[in-house]
């Protein structure tokens, strides 16, 4: 009864979040409305089982993915009103869109449920005496591991891209060039004149 | 009242959709749409672990790690993106985006 009454909150609350997001008219609320999802749709992994996965969710969306959305939210200049154009333009196109996928996976759930679709084998039976992240280790250090360090390196490469990307060369800055200044020498730097009494120095 | 796959398959088809009609309705918004993505990826995670449980099966668990380290990058990448094209255009909107002529 109380994993029912758990689950509907979670599910709604995530839906209901999930739509504020999208219709949101300020950004930042729409991030806000994001990051409750996360932690709903946490909340359900959570009464599924699978506790690594829903503190993953926790660290990696709201702690990252969210704030990143909202600094850039907050360092771009954007009107909100003039945001809002065409929303009412492509909601009936959107909306019939979204009734007919929504249609086509209840469809598939209803026949899947039906029965008939052979599963076959289990790769990796859950056994009940292993905790979840004890047993996801086990299986993710030893038979997923070359796709474990390929994650690294989507990830290795999203950081490197993402600064090259916004990476900016500003001109009109004098920073320091190391190299240049221990390369500099004394007689480069100071010259010896003997000025004629009287007329001075030229610098 | 048990809870069964169903219900998890139902939200997860519904937090879908609803990422789908985000990214129709947001087109003056790449923010938004990014953040549309962000929700249809959830709904794949939200997916994954419920047939990773009720099917007692965890590769299920596995993928969708994968799915959020993907998820993570994709965030990153896609906001840098649209960092350097709000900088070189001043606005964000998706209709006129058109500096390719694809």
């Amino acid at each position: 009864m109380i994993q029912a009454l758990a689950f509907y909150l979670f599910a709604i609350v995530v839906i209901g979040s999930g739509a504020m997001t999208i219709s949101s008219r300020n950004p930042v609320h729409s991030v806000m409305w994001l990051i409750l999802a996360f932690f709903n749709a946490a909340g359900l992994m959570v009464l599924v089982g699978a506790e690594f996965i829903a503190m993953l969710l926790v660290i990696v969306y709201v702690g990252a993915v969210a704030v990143l959305f909202l600094f850039v939210v907050m360092m771009l200049d954007i009107e909100v009103a003039q945001m809002r154009a065409g929303f009412a333009r492509y909601l009936p196109l959107g909306l019939a869109l979204a009734v007919g996928l929504a249609a086509e996976i209840i469809i598939a759930v209803g026949a899947w449920s039906a029965g008939g679709v052979k599963l076959s084998q289990r790769i990796a039976p859950i056994e009940g005496n292993v905790p979840n992240i004890q047993a996801i280790g086990n299986l993710l250090y030893t038979r997923y591991l070359f796709v474990f360090e390929g994650a690294g390196f989507v990830l290795l490469v999203a950081m490197i891209g993402a600064i090259v990307l916004t990476h900016r060369q500003r001109g009109g800055v004098r920073g320091q060039n190391i190299s240049r200044q221990n390369a500099r020498r004394p007689q480069d730097a100071t010259r010896n004149v003997q000025p004629p009494v009287g007329e001075g120095v030229q610098l | 009242m048990t809870i069964g796959l169903i219900h998890y398959l139902v939200v997860a088809a519904i937090l879908f959709t609803m990422g789908v009609l985000g990214i129709f309705l947001n087109r003056k918004n790449l923010i938004v749409i990014l953040m549309a993505i962000e929700l249809i990826l959830l709904a794949v995670n939200i997916n994954l672990v419920a047939f990773s449980a009720f099917l007692h099966d965890l590769v299920g668990q596995v993928f969708a790690m994968f799915v959020l380290t993907v998820a993570a990058g994709e965030a990153a990448i896609g906001l840098a993106i649209l960092v350097i094209y709000f900088r070189g255009r001043g606005t964000i909107a998706v209709d006129d985006v058109n500096r390719m002529k694809g």
